[in-house]
């Protein structure tokens, strides 16, 4: 490798290593100075996902990297911008309770941008190889985050649950990857679509593609993968729970998308069977399951298992307008998501604990109206009802999934939401139709900018969605 | 003032009282003072610009009007908007029926005023959104964002089991409308637009608009309701505050009307022939089931609640009989329906706060003391009832003529409807106006007063000039009607031409 080969990779990758050299000196930093750094190391880990997330922004360079094994298009760039607005905004919201939930830790905020790193590398990965190891920095960084608070059972609890059943998906999807690479001699994405032909395809590759897709299932919380999810949500600290909602979910969707579109398009139908199924059971689990739940963590914890089963819809026509669905889905999802998790996060006594059941929201519209009203905004707009963003969400997977004439599909999806909407509207039935048990304290600024922002995206987006929407069909225009 | 985007101002305006009202504080009397007069102030307003509607409107065009059209959202689903006499009037009606809703909640509503009259402006906004929207998926996502608010409405405000109503009443209607959101998507991919203008000149295939027209017709069948479907209806109506049940009558199940008049009979002729027995069928027994359903009622708000669902049948037939006769009856039902039933739901609500009850048993002799409330109740009564001279008799009277030249046997059945429709609506009348008055609660009752005068006497008037008077209705929708018809002929003759060449 030449020296401007080299540098070319270097300028392509570079958010990538802003990333990585300011975790290091993060590190560093936080060694040094003990855990007292802990805020300046949030503050800085704040700052360097900015700078890495403007520099993807701001500089135009695209192409492959390091020999091909890293991509950077329009697609990449689209998913990891939204994956570093995830990230950036759940940090942002453990500065005001991270004392009280003990995050105060300077290893914390490190483990995040660790984790960021490993989202942005799978992202990109155009390689079998690059994918398990952006996944594997990704998900040894959340283990431990999940775990992170060492003096809670519940915490503990999450972190071991999560990790070996992560590793039991890893394990799946090294398993996968070894027999693709057996039977078509690749690692490399395009150059396994290039031997693959859907009549000459070897059992041997279904065998290696449905092992791969079951490894990438469990990372997107996809039935029948989806036993951590309720657990490691209700147990993880609530900031941390936020963080593992929306960039991981992000990451793992844009790998699997690039997976199956880039290197396994000429057996598409084989692919596409196994991902209406788990988009049909992810629809119904969601919805049915989430109805008997009383705590509002694992309530969110089933609905973003029905809301993967809908960005899968699009991932099932496998056409162009699909994946830009499932890009746009993964937008709207995730700022639906970190604004309830930062309505959840506002949800503590006037003594400071914190409380998660639903029903101790009882009476919020008139104990704190503004909260109230964005979180019945975002509950609308999780369950689809237009005009909200995640109407057009819905509407904008499901749209392909009929082109591609796939009915059934379609029509359980519509329906699975009808169910979940019983759900999501019990959270306003709480809020607006009880009596008030108790007020809450007061909101940390950066939560209320937080829901504040995420409500007015769900209910702006008839006006200005166009531009977002336009975004994302550029970004899935870098398949076809 | 042609280029004034007039429709957009009109259906955009309550949210302007929505600020207001965002502004004001609700503490005291003269906050309370405060929100009233803004939200009556912008519904007035609202309604009084919705009229340059109608005077601007040109009767003898039987295409859309006031069309604005700007893209939206960047994937060819545009922001287009238009009225056609079909319809212009519903418009009127919504913005109308208003203020009489901020009238009747003057006193009624004690708790968070604010909060109800903006629900009510918002659902003010989407209401009439639906009836401009050019576009389907514009149209969609008004129809669906009634749901909202008015889930809200009936949650905080409604009666004792008012949970259990909006929940039924959100849940029921969104199963209804998710699959025609599907049926839209199974559309645009057909004709490759989203545009109504478009779509409405689009020849679906045969076997598509089948699947098309069960699919509208789940959701709209759900919203107007019809038997089997109503049961939403009285648990939401009875639970609901007056307003609500005025706007849920009034407003909210026209919107199923004329979702069919718009979707299924312009767009699917050939479904719609294919599956008017059917209506027919469903029609005849919602009138005459619901009929007696509603003579078993002890329930004032429930009883009117029924006889809403065996009034809407008549619609219905009216609407698949699909001729001139049928469908501008049709209209007029709905149009006439939605000021005598919601005039209807004023009345109960008028002596609902009085007495804070909705059963029959509870009242009698009420003409002894309240003699201006008995004539308002009974004009509205023999309205309902469909006395020739009140506007109620022009609309069965033309949807029976309707179906009686497709179908005697419909219109037969149909017409028994009528008797028992002044069985029960004249009992209901006996029972509480007329007897002795006994009960000691009711001996202390005032008769209306200046607001509740305010409130019936313009309704009152409406619905007998409407009965002697229907011309400027029919002047209004009788060219866009026409034309329907018309195009709905031709599509049924060039099938039936294809039919023959292909035997």
């Amino acid at each position: 490798m030449t020296a401007e080969i080299l540098l070319a990779s270097l300028q392509i990758s570079t958010p990538e290593l802003i990333l990585a050299v300011g975790a290091l000196a993060l590190l560093m930093i936080g060694v040094f100075s003990g855990d007292r750094s802990a805020p300046t190391v949030t503050g800085l880990a704040v700052a360097i996902l900015i700078a890495a997330g403007l520099w993807l922004v701001l500089v135009p360079v695209e192409g492959e990297a390091f020999g091909g094994v890293f991509i950077l298009d329009p697609f990449s760039r689209f998913m990891k911008v939204i994956a570093l607005i995830g990230s950036i905004t759940a940090m942002v919201m453990t500065v005001g309770n991270a004392r009280s939930e003990q995050l105060d830790r300077f290893e914390f905020p490190v483990l995040l941008v660790l984790a960021t790193l490993g989202m942005m590398l799978l992202i990109s990965a155009n390689d079998l190889i690059a994918v398990y190891l952006g996944l594997e920095l990704m998900s040894l960084a959340l283990y431990v985050v999940a775990a992170i608070n060492r003096d809670s059972l519940r915490s503990t609890e999450a972190g071991l649950k999560y990790f070996v059943l992560g590793a039991l998906s890893s394990g799946m999807l090294l398993y996968g990857m070894s027999l693709i690479y057996g039977f078509t001699g690749n690692t490399g994405l395009d150059n396994i679509a290039a031997v693959l032909t859907a009549e000459t395809r070897s059992l041997g590759v279904v065998f290696g593609l449905v092992f791969m897709l079951a490894g990438l299932a469990f990372k997107i919380s996809a039935v029948p993968f989806h036993m951590w999810t309720p657990d490691v949500y209700e147990g993880a600290p609530t900031p941390v729970t936020a963080f593992f909602a929306s960039g991981p979910k992000v990451a793992a969707m844009a790998v699997l998308v690039r997976v199956v579109t880039e290197a396994f398009m000429p057996i598409f139908h084989d692919w596409q069977q196994v991902i209406v199924f788990i988009s049909i059971a992810s629809m119904l689990l969601g919805s049915f399951a989430a109805i008997g739940q009383r705590n509002i963590k694992r309530l969110m914890a089933y609905s973003s298992i029905g809301h993967m089963g809908y960005a899968l819809v699009g991932l099932a026509s496998g056409t162009e307008t699909g994946i830009s669905g499932v890009a746009l889905y993964m937008l709207i999802y995730m700022v639906m998501t970190l604004g309830t998790f930062a309505c959840i996060m506002a949800m503590r006594r006037k003594d400071g604990g914190a409380v998660e059941n639903i029903d101790d929201l009882a009476g919020l519209s008139s104990t704190n109206p503004f909260m109230a009203l964005v979180m019945t905004a975002l509950m609308f707009s999780l369950a689809g009802i237009p005009p909200f963003a995640g109407f057009w969400a819905k509407w904008f997977v499901i749209l392909p999934a009929i082109e591609a004439k796939l009915y059934m599909l379609a029509i359980i999806g519509v329906l699975a939401s009808v169910v979940g909407a019983y759900y999501y509207i019990r959270v306003i039935k709480v809020m607006w139709f009880d009596a008030p048990t108790g007020e809450f304290g007061r909101t940390a600024g950066e939560l209320r900018l937080v829901f504040g922002l995420s409500g007015l995206f769900v209910t702006g987006y008839v006006l200005f969605g166009g531009p977002v929407g336009s975004a994302a069909t550029a970004a899935a225009r870098a398949f076809f | 003032m042609t280029d004034w985007p007039i429709l957009s101002t009109v259906t955009f305006l309550p949210l302007v009282g929505v600020v207001l009202l965002l502004l004001t504080r609700e503490d005291g009397p003269f906050g309370r003072r405060n929100i009233l007069n803004v939200s009556l102030l912008t519904t007035v307003f609202t309604f009084v610009v919705s009229l340059f509607i109608w005077i601007g409107f040109d009767n003898s065009n039987p295409g859309f009007q006031m069309v604005e059209k700007h893209s939206w959202l960047g994937t060819g689903i545009s922001y287009h908007l238009g009225v056609d006499g079909i319809s212009m009037l519903f418009v009127i009606l919504t913005t109308f029926l208003m203020p009489f809703c901020v009238l009747a909640s003057w006193e009624s509503i004690e708790k968070r005023l604010k909060e109800y009259m903006i629900a009510f402006l918002l659902l003010e906004v989407v209401m009439v959104g639906v009836f401009v929207s050019l576009d389907i998926v514009l149209f969609y996502v008004f129809f669906e964002a009634t749901l909202v608010p008015m889930f809200i409405i009936i949650g905080v405000w409604g009666g004792k089991d008012r949970v259990y109503a909006s929940y039924k009443f959100f849940l029921y209607t969104l199963l209804g409308s998710v699959l025609m959101m599907v049926a839209i998507m199974a559309m645009y991919w057909q004709a490759g637009t989203t545009d109504m203008t478009e779509l409405l000149k689009f020849g679906f295939p045969a076997g598509l608009q089948t699947w098309l027209w069960l699919a509208f017709f789940a959701s709209f069948a759900v919203k107007m309701p019809m038997w089997p479907v109503h049961t939403w209806l009285p648990d939401a109506h009875v639970q609901a505050p007056t307003a609500g049940s005025v706007i849920l009558a009034g407003v909210m199940l026209k919107l199923g009307g004329y979702g069919f008049i718009r979707f299924s009979l312009a767009m699917f002729p050939l479904a719609s022939d294919y599956f008017a027995p059917f209506v027919f069928g469903l029609s005849v027994l919602a009138i005459i089931y619901t009929s007696l359903v509603a003579l078993m009622q002890e329930d004032i708000k429930k009883l009117i609640a029924y006889s809403s669902v065996a009034h809407m049948g008549y619609v219905t037939m009216g609407i698949f009989a699909a001729n001139q006769q049928g469908l501008q009856g049709a209209i007029f039902q709905m149009l006439s329906h939605g000021i005598v039933s919601g005039a209807l739901f004023l009345c109960v609500g008028v002596i609902y706060d009085r007495l804070h009850t909705r059963d029959i048993a509870a009242y009698g002799g009420l003409v002894n003391n309240m003699p201006k409330y008995a004539v308002a109740f009974m004009i509205f009564t023999m309205a309902n009832v469909g006395l020739p001279g009140t506007s109620g008799f022009v609309g069965e009277f033309l949807t029976i003529i309707g179906v009686f030249r497709v179908n005697t046997w419909v219109a037969l059945f149909a017409a028994t409807g009528v008797i028992l429709s002044a069985s029960y609506a004249l009992w209901l009348y006996r029972r509480v106006i007329f007897g002795a008055l006994e009960k000691e609660s009711l001996k202390g009752l005032l008769d209306l007063s200046t607001r509740e005068k305010i409130i019936l006497y313009p309704l009152a008037a409406l619905t007998i000039f409407f009965g002697v008077y229907p011309a400027p209705v029919f002047d209004a929708t009788a060219a866009s009607v026409d034309m329907l018809i018309n195009n709905y002929s031709a599509a049924l003759q060039a099938a039936e031409k294809l039919a023959l060449l292909v035997h």
